[in-house]
């Protein structure tokens, strides 16, 4: 007697539906297309989408179809030439509108990509990209937050009338700045001063401490709030950086963290590494100050300094004073768009209400006046002195503008005095934010679109020409038993796909391996069975029986040795990074799926050939 | 189809000093070449640049490192990648120049050898990556040991398995290691993901194995040792070789249809399934029976394992 239950029949056939459903996506392909997305992060409607078509019939760019995917326009173009010259075409006549990305995009119907239903995405390595791991400066992140610290108690003691020689961010049993300390003169009352200090911070916890040079009021930041504080710095990075790369319009970018400090940044389909890396790793704002006119421009260049309360900088190759004070600086920024002006090249601005408020003021108050507007640009270098990395900071500041003011305004205006391209970037930068700590690149990645494309088909037809020689060895080994694993192996894939393509991991070449290698993995659950079987019969066990007894007896040693690959499969996925990541996931689901298949699938089908009160004389085994 | 038709009867306990001694050779010369020559580490572990690029024609190597070595870079390897047309360019780390410089540089070098070459791929590894991903590596193939040990003792209640199970395992790996120390191929992290998975699915042999002991064992208490070994492994000895080459068969087409990129790994992927065969068939059972494993260990109260259900 062979039976299995009704609900396990329904489960397996549930299952197996549901998976084909998510796994169809994947077998319609792609075509190169070209994403077209709004300059102002509008959704582009249908209107915009028959503009583009007319557009390009006119230039006699032939394209398959175009559709609208979450407020860009898709076009699919016949071949990656047509991808080219439309690109080409559409930059040059929407320059001002539309930001083009190229990328791929999946042949699927209408109907299922209605439904939310995609193929797995691709990985860098088999569609073309750059990779960028980036280093996110966490010390500095603390150092600010000290830096911050520090001048609040500043306030609080000068306000108080208390005395202190200096207000200093120190090391104290670290390697890195993580105490604030408060340097008093003799005498000084310490008390006073701690609950100043602790009133202007009540997040940190003070003490006083008597050190070689005298007496002190302190707060070691705990690590914990260095932890915070350097996650915050990353939230704020990866928010920044996702802006950035959004504005570029690429599509489908991927920004994630990566460990404690780092964050990796994938690109399908750039190829230009300069060009992106010079806007993302770029800690660019401006800044706009009214002239100081009560000293010499020159004078103050000769002697190398600036009179109180002013600064000094170049230019058109003349030196020029401005005030210290600040009227507005870049965070106050609502929007800024790069448009062309009388003057040349210029980007418009639009501030936040308080921004407004102080240009309105000051703008007022000094008509016919000039004012400043200033560039300010951080990078770091990073080189090898005697075998040590050695970094530092570099602050560009330059003066891009210095106009006479003719006319009140607010929250308004446009600025002029940079390059085309450098009112494009800055335009952008000003859009996406800052960063809140610099970052550096510490791995790059190119591979280029024509290898992803090889790397595709040479996994692919491992994975066929794998699967069918096993698929013929099976049948011939095992005969109809044989071909029952072979439907189930194939039923493996199915899921394994489906899977993949629910979760959107990026599958990658070593991801392809894994699918290959959990169909020779997959195999074993039923060779375990079958063997199992045989053995019973040649123990001269009715077919019936022989079936049962193999199933339940070949459990335990599936279990186990599944297990095992299971937590090489989990170390893996916790360990690995990037495309090895990828390879742990899919031998881990892998090993999920054909279990399920093997145990549940393959019994639900050999019971349906071989199951009730029939007399079976013999098995195909 | 069957390789064995009817029950094997090898004497692989008998034997056992004889593969004791082919593996110890193995794996003493797997190590005297890891201490003399080391690994071929891949830039994924040193940090460096690695450039590849396709030509329109035959790439004359020398040539091109010389003109690559012209335009200021140092000890660049520069060999034949796929085919005959497509190189593989390494360069040391070097933390001077950006990413972008030393793209155009090597543009521009390999241009003036054949303009009509292009760069298909440009990996610049900073070199704390690299020590990192060792260590993260180390640690993972420390982890995958520890756990599987751990699960072999709590499934088969005895050190002495374990230790078996354990002692099998480690010998996949060291011989990988061993052969690509030998070859100097690269050794990436991608053999790396081999060398683990090489772990947890040799290690399946060696559970099944077990796990037929422990039904041997509960089936009749009395028989010797060393006869339950034995018939545990002859047992499942189609099982074994079926699966291996099932297996096989998808790696061979991993290795010859993957292209170079997977090639060390499915290279890796061949070496530990062909090793971890043999040791869970000649070692691991031998082992649990020279520390003295018997029915005891496995079964140490009478009480059914109630292991063996319907799924």
């Amino acid at each position: 007697m062979l039976e299995y239950a009704r609900w396990k029949y329904i489960l397996v056939a549930a299952v197996l539906l549901i998976a084909l459903l998510f796994a169809l996506p994947n077998v319609f392909g792609d075509d190169p297309a070209l994403q077209v997305a709004s300059k102002n992060h509008e959704n582009l409607d249908a209107a915009a989408q028959k503009t583009l078509e007319q557009f390009l019939k006119e230039r006699k760019i032939e394209y398959s179809r175009s559709y609208i995917d979450s407020g860009r326009v898709m076009i699919r173009l016949p071949d990656v030439g047509q991808q080219l010259q439309a690109r080409d075409a559409v930059n040059e006549k929407f320059k001002d509108q539309y930001i083009t990305a190229m990328s791929f995009a999946p042949r699927v119907p209408d109907i299922l990509r209605k439904v939310g239903l995609r193929p797995m995405p691709l990985g860098l390595d088999l569609r073309g990209g750059l990779y960028l791991l980036y280093q996110v400066d966490v010390d500095s992140a603390v150092g600010q937050y000290l830096e911050g610290y520090g001048q609040d108690i500043r306030r609080a003691l000068s306000a108080a009338n208390l005395p202190y020689i200096d207000v200093q961010a120190v090391t104290v049993d670290s390697d890195r700045p993580n105490t604030v300390r408060v340097l008093l003169p003799p005498a000084t009352d310490r008390g006073a001063v701690r609950a100043a200090a602790a009133k202007a911070v009540p997040d940190l916890t003070f003490e006083t401490v008597s050190l070689p040079s005298g007496e002190a009021v302190q707060a070691v930041l705990t690590p914990q709030k260095i932890r915070e504080r350097q996650d915050y710095a990353i939230q704020q990075n990866l928010t920044t950086l996702r802006n950035r790369v959004n504005e570029m319009g690429v599509a489908e970018p991927i920004v994630q963290r990566q460990g404690i400090d780092r964050i990796s940044v994938q690109l399908p389909g750039v190829q230009n590494s300069a060009e992106v890396k010079d806007i993302l790793g770029k800690v660019a704002t401006l800044e706009f100050r009214l002239e100081y006119t009560q000293g010499n421009a020159f004078e103050a260049a000769a002697r190398g300094r600036a009179p109180l309360g002013a600064k000094l900088y170049t230019y058109e190759g003349r030196p020029v004073l401005l005030k210290r004070e600040i009227i507005v600086t870049g965070d106050q920024l609502t929007n800024a768009t790069s448009a062309p002006t009388q003057d040349g090249p210029g980007v418009s601005l639009k501030l936040d209400a308080r921004g407004g408020d102080a240009m309105l003021k000051n703008t007022r108050a000094n008509v016919n006046r000039r004012m400043g507007v200033v560039y300010i640009e951080k990078r770091r270098e990073t080189s090898e002195v005697n075998g040590q990395q050695v970094t530092r900071d570099i602050t560009d500041q330059r003066v891009i503008n210095l106009a006479t003011i003719r006319g009140v305004f607010s929250n308004n205006f446009q600025i002029t005095g940079l390059t085309a391209g450098e009112s494009r970037d800055l335009a952008l930068l000003l859009r996406a934010g800052s960063l809140a700590t610099p970052i550096y690149s510490i791995d790059e990645r190119v591979v280029g679109p024509s290898l992803g494309k090889d790397n595709i088909r040479k996994g692919v037809n491992a994975l066929v020409i794998g699967m069918l020689a096993v698929f013929l060895f099976m049948a011939i080994y095992y005969r109809t038993f044989g071909l029952v694993a072979d439907v189930v192996l194939l039923a493996n894939v199915v899921l394994l796909t489906a899977l993949l393509s629910m979760m959107r991991t990026a599958l990658s070449l070593p991801g392809i391996a894994g699918i290959i290698l959990t169909v020779g993995m997959a195999v074993d659950a039923n060779v375990l069975i079958y063997e199992r079987i045989r053995e019973e019969l040649r123990n001269g066990v009715s077919p019936q029986a022989a079936i049962r007894l193999g199933f339940e007896k070949a459990f335990s040693a599936i279990a186990d040795s599944n297990i095992t690959t299971l937590i090489a499969g989990v170390v893996l996925w916790v360990f690995g990074t990037g495309a090895i990541r990828g390879f742990a996931v899919v031998l881990t689901l892998g090993i999920a799926t054909s279990m399920f298949t093997s145990l549940m699938g393959s019994r639900a089908l050999l019971t349906l050939m071989y199951g009730g009160r029939r007399k079976i004389a013999r098995l195909s085994i | 189809m069957e390789f064995f038709h009817r029950p094997t009867s090898f004497p692989f306990m008998a034997t056992r000093k004889v593969w004791y001694t082919l593996s110890a050779i193995l794996m003493i010369g797997s190590f005297i070449s890891f201490a003399t020559r080391g690994l071929n580490l891949a830039i994924d572990f040193t940090g460096g640049v690695t450039v590849e690029a396709t030509l329109t024609k035959t790439a004359d190597i020398d040539a091109i490192r010389s003109s690559i070595e012209s335009a200021g870079f140092k000890e660049p390897q520069v060999q034949n990648f796929g085919s005959s047309r497509d190189i593989a360019i390494r360069l040391p780390p070097d933390s001077t120049q950006t990413a972008a410089v030393i793209r155009s540089k090597i543009d521009a070098a390999i241009k003036a050898i054949d303009p009509g070459a292009t760069i298909l791929r440009l990996e610049v590894v900073g070199p704390q990556v690299g020590k990192e991903l060792q260590t993260s590596a180390a640690w993972a193939l420390l982890f995958t040991l520890v756990f599987i040990g751990l699960y072999i003792m709590l499934r088969f209640h005895t050190w002495r398995l374990s230790l078996g199970a354990i002692l099998a395992v480690m010998h996949d790996p060291i011989l990988v290691l061993g052969i690509f120390s030998i070859t100097q191929t690269p050794f990436d992290l991608a053999v790396v993901a081999a060398v683990l998975a090489v772990i947890g699915y040799s290690l399946n042999d060696t559970v099944v194995v077990f796990d037929r002991i422990r039904e041997r064992f509960e089936h009749n208490r009395r028989l010797a040792p060393a006869l339950v070994l034995d018939q545990s492994i002859n047992q499942t000895l189609s099982r074994t070789i079926m699966t291996k080459v099932v297996t096989a068969i998808v790696v061979v087409a991993l290795l010859f249809l993957g292209g170079p990129v997977l090639r060390g790994f499915s290279e890796a992927l061949m070496i530990g399934i062909l090793a971890g065969t043999y040791s869970s068939i000649y070692i691991s059972s031998s082992v649990a029976l020279d520390f003295g494993l018997t029915a005891e260990h496995v079964f140490p109260s009478i009480k059914k394992s109630a292991v063996d259900q319907t799924p």
